[in-house]
């Protein structure tokens, strides 16, 4: 009675546990591991949200080397050591093939480490500083030569001769600044055409330039006033690496003072068309964006890839998804686009394995993205298309120039010799 | 405060409390060594923000200071801690340089003169100490000699905290910025990625936890745990009966800076990074969370609220990624509202509850039969 009872259990365990370990075998599982809470939550979900869709899709069409995708999303909830407890639950515990995901610089310096330990792959898409190459992780990020120093070189041929630097107080837009910096001189612009301040050390050398502000910053009176005094002579523009929120109070001052996109413009590094669901508009109507992808763009893969999002959006029962007034942005498909790169590898690879899909990435292998063709490096960045983009009332922007296979490169200071 | 529970004799509780602790000293060691994937790290942090949460409790639940600057002196440890192991990392970095890499690219030739003491690890170690004790001792010191308490001494905590997260954020002050440190390599001459150095790391960790523990335990019980908590219950009355009340209340509050300082330097070698938001007031405010969850002036409480609470978050970040802010806010908002006495007061509420329910039952059977 008693045993027959227990071959009875087992017998039902078997065939509860009987699917879950037949679909184990027909698919690889891969991290998403992005802030769905949190301070971040509000840019990160939407990478959340686009890598589920591009799952989807390529399970859709018979997955990778027929297996099918499965995510294992764990949430970074914008908390550092979190993300690297993650990291290594996702890379030990789960066993993923390839983690997507990470947005702030502090994230993906809290996981390198655990990614390295652990020998696993991940995919980071959001523009950064650069000034760092780690075997284990595949940048599809724009690098600062893929955003700012092109937006530089189209204010220089518009006729701007001088340049106010103001960022937030954190590494990338200190790196980004004193690129710009050492950029400008070897344009032949005059230290003195730089505006936003200076600071030396000991030694009388510049370590930071531009005019910074702590997270979260509101009051942007005094800076703006600065800032309209430094335009006053004509031929000036602003480049903006504030981060986050704090444009909302810096661009309502910018347009209280006056100052207007067709005689001082702004072209900002951090604000999408994601951001602008968030952010009023009208305050940035003229300004300049510069990114490796804009939704705006004109192209049928733009528009097929805008549209099956769309779709995909409409008929999804993913929980937590917001379906309505949903953009795409750069960032966005960068993810995209990384998935896509990393079942080519695995493919041109034939193994899931890291080591070899590494390789296979580092061989250069291209992908025709929303954004144009993409292709990786050795040096684990992309060549792809740089677009600069006037702001619209609707919170899009109109491609105004672009760049074509500009190769990323992420070590830059000190390359750029003054004339 | 009932006085027969301040005698020195061994209570149920604390032969529970040292299976538990046994458990965690062997058990979870030997674990991770049976399971490759058993992140003992993650252990090792759950019992240094246990540490840190005794630390606040001996402040709230003992002396009635709720402090929410407790991260802040946590973090303080955690980055004196972290300049050294920077230093370690030697030429290992991404620029190969004996300088820290954040120094490299934003300029720096040579180590600023504030960093050189650090390569001593005897003077990295004083400064844990050292450095979140002198700051509340003179945070404290104006604090209380102008005689700010209760909920004013919360919110000027809370500002200190707050100025110094834009503070460290700050990369003139040169500590790394937002960034902070990451990237440690190594650690008293070990591979600080190794298991066997979590696994050093964290028997450490438990040491001192319990070393924490044990000191509360004791102090309570002396003479000046006897005042202290009178101070928490009226300080007026204690006032005018010629104590010193600022001189105690400096005391309990430099020495849990200490505490949570120490803390704080277990805590980033084995999670592996710190940076200024470790000290941002929502983790104030979280510490506060594991302390009320577990019980509020109790000896394992906050221990047993810092473990639950984040071993929740573990769970849940992982398999409910959509919900877990909701599954805590529920929880918390429950056991404000239904266990005032926490998780650790929840076997005696439980106990209260069942005589109540047998006191209503007993005399409704006569009722019934009546009827």
């Amino acid at each position: 009675m008693k045993f027959a009872k227990l071959t009875k259990l087992t017998a039902m365990l078997v065939a509860l546990a009987a699917p879950g370990l037949s679909r184990a075998e027909d698919t690889v599982k891969v991290g998403i591991l992005h802030s769905l809470s949190g301070t971040m939550a509000i840019s990160e979900t939407s990478l959340r949200d686009i890598l589920i869709f591009t799952f989807d899709e390529i399970n859709a069409k018979g997955g990778v080397l027929g297996k099918k995708i499965e995510p294992v999303v764990a949430d970074g909830a914008s908390d550092w050591p979190l993300f690297a407890e993650k990291a290594e639950q996702l890379l030990t515990k789960d066993k993923v093939a390839v983690t997507f995901g990470c947005w702030t610089s502090v994230s993906r310096k809290s996981v390198l480490p655990v990614f390295e330990k652990n020998k696993g792959l991940l995919f980071y898409p959001v523009q950064y500083e650069g000034e760092e190459m780690s075997p284990n992780i595949f940048y599809t990020a724009e690098a600062v030569n893929q955003q700012a120093t092109p937006a530089v070189d189209y204010l220089l041929e518009e006729g701007f001769k001088k340049f106010y630097l103001i960022g937030t107080d954190y590494v990338y837009p200190q790196t980004t600044n004193l690129v710009l910096l050492e950029y400008l001189l070897s344009k032949g612009i005059p230290i003195e055409n730089i505006g936003g301040g200076f600071r030396k050390d000991d030694k009388g050398e510049i370590i930071s330039a531009g005019k910074y502000t702590p997270f979260g910053h509101t009051d942007f009176q005094q800076i703006v006033a600065e800032i309209k005094e430094f335009a006053a002579g004509g031929n000036a523009c602003v480049i903006n690496t504030i981060n986050g929120d704090a444009n909302v109070p810096f661009f309502k001052e910018i347009a209280s003072a006056g100052i207007k996109s067709d005689s001082c413009p702004i072209v900002s590094f951090s604000l999408s068309e994601d951001e602008f669901r968030a952010l009023p508009t009208k305050d940035l109507i003229g300004h300049l964006g510069c990114w490796t992808y804009f939704m705006s763009l004109d192209t049928p893969a733009n528009k097929k890839f805008a549209s099956d999002f769309q779709t995909w959006l409409g008929s999804t029962s993913y929980p937590g998804i917001k379906k309505e007034n949903r953009v795409t942005c750069s960032p966005m498909v960068l993810s995209y686009n990384g998935v896509y790169l990393w079942k080519a590898a695995v493919e041109k690879a034939g193994t899931f394995e890291v080591e070899k899909v590494m390789a296979a990435l580092e061989s250069g292998i291209s992908f025709d993205g929303p954004g144009g063709k993409v292709t990786s490096q050795k040096n684990h960045h992309l060549t792809k298309n740089v677009y600069i983009g006037e702001t619209l009332p609707t919170g899009q922007f109109q491609v105004i120039k672009s760049f074509d296979g500009v190769v990323g490169e992420p070590f830059l200071k000190g390359t750029f010799k003054k004339k | 405060m009932d006085l027969k529970t301040k005698s020195l004799q061994f209570g149920k509780e604390h032969g529970v409390a040292v299976a538990i602790a046994l458990f965690l000293l062997i058990g979870i060691p030997v674990l991770s060594s049976i399971s490759p994937s058993f992140q003992v790290n993650i252990w090792g942090k759950y019992l240094c923000y246990a540490a840190l949460a005794v630390s606040l409790n001996w402040l709230w639940g003992y002396t009635g200071l709720l402090c929410l600057c407790q991260s802040l002196f946590f973090a303080l440890g955690g980055y004196m801690i972290g300049m050294h192991l920077m230093l370690l990392i030697g030429k290992l970095g991404a620029y190969k340089s004996d300088l820290p890499d954040f120094m490299v690219f934003l300029g720096y030739k040579e180590l600023p003169s504030f960093w050189q003491p650090f390569y001593s690890f005897l003077f990295s170690g004083g400064m844990v100490i050292l450095l979140p004790g002198l700051v509340a001792f003179i945070f404290g010191w104006l604090a209380f000699r102008s005689r700010i308490k209760g909920v004013y001494f919360s919110i000027l905590s809370q500002a200190l905290t707050y100025a110094a997260t834009l503070l460290f954020f700050k990369n003139d002050i040169v500590m790394g910025g937002n960034n902070g440190f990451t990237d440690f390599r190594f650690f008293l001459g070990m591979d600080i990625r190794a298991k066997s150095t979590q696994i050093i790391l964290y028997e450490a960790s438990a040491v001192f936890l319990g070393l924490c523990i044990f000191f509360i335990w004791w102090i309570t019980r002396t003479k000046f745990g006897m005042i202290q908590q009178a101070v928490r219950d009226s300080e007026n009355r204690v006032l005018f009966s010629g104590y010193a009340t600022t001189a105690y209340k400096l005391f309990v509050f430099t020495v849990s800076a200490i505490m949570a300082g120490i803390a704080g330097a277990f805590y980033v070698p084995q999670v592996g990074i710190i940076n200024p938001s470790e000290m941002a007031t929502s983790k104030s405010l979280d510490v506060v969370v594991w302390v009320a969850v577990g019980g509020r002036g109790t000896l394992y409480g906050p221990v047993l609220g810092a473990i639950l609470v984040n071993l929740m978050k573990s769970y849940t970040t992982r398999y409910y990624p959509d919900y877990w802010l909701i599954i805590s806010g529920a929880i918390f908002i429950f056991v404000v509202l239904f266990m005032p006495n926490g998780v650790v007061g929840l076997p005696k509420q439980l106990g209260g509850m069942w005589t109540k329910f047998n006191k209503m039952r007993s005399p409704a059977e006569p009722l019934t039969q009546a009827s």
